[in-house]
């Protein structure tokens, strides 16, 4: 703009953009990638103009004022088009000429992306990379008085359990008089969790699907995904594939018109049952799947319209009370399947989770309880639940034990920790950490999406345009021309890789400490952290 | 790691016995202490079997108290032994007060009561008088239950002994259980030394137990006084056999299967499948992940010796037929029963318990994979 107009009160500089085009015009070949890969349009082939002046004081020198134009690129300021930092301009120079780089500063944008008074929504992440799981230290070391167990050769049996186990007494008595036993699945302590076919692309969601076939059926481990709530497709209801599927029902009921009438076609069981009250990304707040990402596939999956917003309600319908929500629920799922299949809640981290664990207790037909802390991701949610709303899962997750310790259930109720495990690259570490402060097992989703399909988020706000489906890998977009970047089988791939480092790296944590016959549940007296206030506050040493 | 060496005879025998194995394998231990259990007494308290045995220190005032204690519930003494302490200090082993082993009267109107009930009122009062004695620190109880005698101190095995003059007709035993500690916390406290004791049911360990903490959590969460204490992560032990066999019924060819149960592959094979898998699902936090061995007897005098899953611990099992040993080291089994059939010594591996039943004609070997005695 020229110096005199007027100015709008959302016009930007490039110095209030949070990420900032650093551009090397020598480099340039003009090809054209960058801009036609750009997702938000942030850029665009600009013509520039450079007078050029040379003056002399001999007086029969030509004295030159002459204009000349160029071609570059140039950054947008448009509060629509500021870069998001994805780099893909960078993945796809082939000279190297051009990269986003953070703003040093503060930037000025979050103050105006709220145009038309729509506050931002976006995916991703807490974008904080604050850990305490990334401080907890495993500090009772075997050596000599007993000795440490070599990780790579020694036996070693890392799994747990997902599904109600009765007391001892209980359930000998059961099995002497034969009567209901509630089913117990052995599963491997890392699950997949719930990100929903519709969220994902097709590409990720196949890729995902194929890479936890091949664990199960070629390398025999017990890995199991959860779907999210978006139903699931047709062909996987029923196939053998399915019983290493958690089947997710939330409040919106997407596709579970589908999944109801695919029961009596079902060829094995799944392998539980998710009821989703909350998630840690959002608290109290409802999915959300935007209009972006509802074509004609997703809404026949979810048996619904295609192209309008499916935002699911903060609540299940049906609750008016605890007792509702989640006893009747429990039980009419577990009913749906004869019994077989074990039905658990999965809930926001919230200093309100105690009550429901405790009414969980009382309930033979609940499996077990998930806690989604507040570093979870998602496809889309209103950036001040992201950012603002939660409770962190280390200390949900101790607290829910140490009460099930006090009545004795701890080996009864599994919990489940998920919620920024892994989130700054620790993933076995943090998961470790985790189960010994009491989880059962840990569900992760964008460490998947990191590791197995190359998400290009980080906690810095980077990208995190996954509720508009414009994913520039193509991971959580129903664009065609950006899900065919992603090839499924690249995909499983990955996730094998993931699945099997975690495994080794699982071992190298819980050798040194001598064990191997059993997942170190609750083994507390493991950890240790430098911060006086956190040891107090999760019951694990102080150490300095 | 701590030596362990425990015996069982049909004919009573000094429990300098065990001493002795401790002694030859003296490397193994540092002189912090020493437990002996003794059991199926011979001398005077063979004529008394049903009348509960009270061991532990006691100071004066101690004393003082658990006699007050004991009158109030009703209890007599019925006969006692002094052990007598030499006046002039042994180096390694603390002044103490009274070592006590007194025999009681059961009180009145107790005859009437069932065998369970009884049980249940004497743990009761052995945990009223440790309680009593750990607010004032005049009192430490080991035992308090009928044919049985437990004697804790800190020092060389074979010190002690004299010192506390062991080696006397009344102590004579059908049933030694003694270990040689090998001290690995800087403060020594009587009530972390093994062997360990609830309701007839007394096990002996070495090895750390690295999945102490949530086998405590479970244990203590049972509602069940007796299970508490935990001053050692090895007492655990002995409170997964009594919830094992008292709690859920099941035999000691069951207990390996709870602290060390089988991998999957191997269990889907085992005849009594299905109701391992529950049994392992149901008591996965009583898994222990060793390395331990772990010797023990239960109420009928059987003595038996499991190793965990890695079988990183020495143990051995040999005798001849009226009395056998099971010792950390062959060289404590030589020293003790030099005359036995050497070929038959057996070291259990990580699915055996090694069993000698009361009868003591043989060592018998559970295979971890032979089918089981179920309560079903």
């Amino acid at each position: 703009m020229s110096s005199n107009r007027k100015l709008e009160p959302s016009s930007l500089s490039l110095n209030d953009l949070p990420w900032q085009i650093v551009y090397n015009n020598d480099r340039c070949s003009l090809c054209g990638q960058c801009t036609a890969v750009c997702p938000v349009k942030a850029i665009e082939l600009s013509v520039f103009q450079k007078r050029i002046i040379k003056i002399s004081i001999k007086k029969d020198k030509n004295q030159v004022n002459e204009y000349d134009t160029f071609y570059g690129i140039s950054q947008k300021t448009r509060v629509e088009n500021a870069c998001i930092g994805c780099a893909m301009c960078t993945l796809v120079c082939p000279n190297d000429a051009i990269a986003p780089i953070k703003n040093p500063g503060l930037d000025r944008l979050k103050f105006h992306v709220n145009q038309q008074g729509i506050p931002r929504r976006r995916g991703g992440r807490r974008n904080s990379s604050q850990s305490i799981l990334d401080r907890i230290k495993f500090t009772r070391i075997s050596m000599l008085t007993d000795p440490a167990l070599d990780a790579g050769r020694h036996e070693f049996e890392m799994r747990t359990l997902l599904g109600r186990v009765l007391s001892p007494r209980e359930n000998m008595k059961r099995l002497r008089e034969k009567g209901w036993i509630p089913p117990v699945r052995e599963i491997y302590p890392l699950i997949i969790g719930g990100m929903s076919f519709g969220a994902l692309s097709p590409t990720m969601w196949e890729g995902l699907q194929m890479g936890v076939a091949y664990l199960n059926e070629e390398l025999g481990m017990p890995v199991r995904m959860c779907t999210g709530e978006g139903g699931c497709p047709p062909r996987l209801l029923r196939s053998r594939f399915l019983k290493y599927v958690i089947l997710q029902i939330a409040s919106g009921y997407f596709g579970w018109d589908e999944i109801i009438h695919a029961i009596p076609h079902m060829k094995e069981d799944p392998c539980a049952i998710e009821i989703k009250y909350g998630q840690g990304a959002k608290p109290g707040d409802g999915g959300l799947l935007m209009w972006h990402k509802v074509n004609k596939l997703i809404a026949a999956i979810r048996g619904v319209p295609a192209g309008i917003s499916l935002p699911s309600p903060p609540t299940h319908q049906t609750q008016y009370s605890i007792e509702e929500s989640v006893a009747k629920m429990i039980l009419s799922m577990s009913m749906a399947w004869g019994f077989r299949v074990p039905v658990y809640p999965k809930i926001s981290a919230s200093s309100t989770s105690l009550a429901v664990l405790n009414n969980l207790t009382r309930n033979d037909y609940a499996s077990g309880l998930a806690i989604d802390g507040e570093d979870g991701g998602t496809g889309a949610a209103y950036a001040v639940s992201m950012d603002h709303m939660g409770h962190p899962i280390a200390s949900c997750i101790r607290d829910n034990y140490l009460d099930l310790i006090k009545i004795g259930k701890q080996n009864e109720i599994p919990i489940f920790a998920g919620g920024g495990i892994g989130k700054n690259g620790n993933l076995a570490a943090n998961a470790a950490a985790l189960i010994m402060l009491g989880a059962s097992g840990v569900q992760i989703g964008k460490y998947a999406m990191q590791a197995a399909a190359g998400c290009v988020g980080t906690e810095e706000d980077r990208c995190n345009v996954c509720n508009v489906g414009i994913c520039p890998k193509g991971i959580t977009s129903q664009d065609p021309r950006l899900y065919r970047r992603l090839d499924p089988e690249d995909v499983a791939q990955r996730i094998v890789d993931l699945f099997v480092s975690f495994d080794t790296e699982l071992k190298k944590i819980v050798a040194p400490l001598g064990r191997s016959t059993s997942l170190p549940i609750g083994m507390s007296d493991a950890l240790g952290i430098d911060d006086h206030a956190a040891a107090e506050r999760l019951s694990i040493k102080y150490v300095v | 790691m701590c030596r362990l060496f425990a015996l069982t005879s049909n004919d009573p025998v000094s429990p300098m016995l065990a001493i002795k194995a401790l002694d030859v394998m003296k490397e193994g231990h540092d002189g912090s202490g020493m437990g002996l259990l003794l059991q199926g007494l011979g001398g005077p308290f063979e004529e008394m079997k049903e009348a509960p045995i009270l061991s532990g220190i006691f100071s004066e005032e101690g004393i003082r108290r658990l006699d007050l204690f004991m009158m109030d519930q009703g209890f007599l003494t019925k006969y006692k032994i002094s052990l007598k302490i030499p006046k002039k200090p042994v180096e390694g082993i603390p002044r103490r007060g009274l070592y006590l082993i007194r025999a009681y009267e059961l009180p009145e109107g107790w005859d009437m009561l069932d065998q369970d009930e009884i049980s249940k009122r004497l743990m009761l009062i052995r945990l009223k008088i440790r309680e009593m004695g750990e607010e004032k620190k005049d009192m430490i109880v080991f035992s308090f239950w009928p044919d049985t005698i437990m004697i804790k101190e800190i020092g060389d095995p074979m010190h002690l002994a004299e010192y506390l003059g062991l080696d006397r007709k009344e102590l004579h035993a059908r049933v030694i259980m003694a270990q040689g500690r090998q001290n690995t916390n800087y403060a020594i406290d009587l009530y972390a030394c093994h062997p360990f004791f609830i309701k007839g049911y007394c096990t002996m360990t070495n090895g750390e137990n690295t999945a102490f903490t949530p086998i405590k959590d479970f244990l203590t969460s049972r509602d069940f006084p007796g299970y508490s204490g935990y001053q050692s992560d090895s007492e655990v032990f002995t409170h997964i056999l009594h919830y094992s066999m008292v709690g859920l019924d099941l035999g000691i060819d069951a207990y390996k299967h709870v602290i060390t149960p089988l991998q999957e592959d191997d269990l889907q094979k085992h005849p009594d499948a299905q109701f391992l898998s529950h049994l392992k699902r149901t008591c996965r936090p009583l898994i222990i992940d060793g390395p331990n061995c772990v010797i023990g007897t239960l109420p009928d005098h059987s003595m038996f010796m499991v190793q965990d899953r890695k079988k990183l611990r020495p143990g051995v099992v040999g005798g001849k037929p009226g009395m056998f040993g099971f010792s950390s080291e062959i060289c404590g089994l030589d020293a003790v029963i030099p005359d036995r059939d050497k070929t038959k010594d057996i070291q259990p591996m990580y699915i055996d318990t090694a069993i000698v039943s009361p009868e003591r004609q043989e060592v018998k070997i559970c295979r971890q994979t032979a089918s089981l005695n179920l309560p079903l």
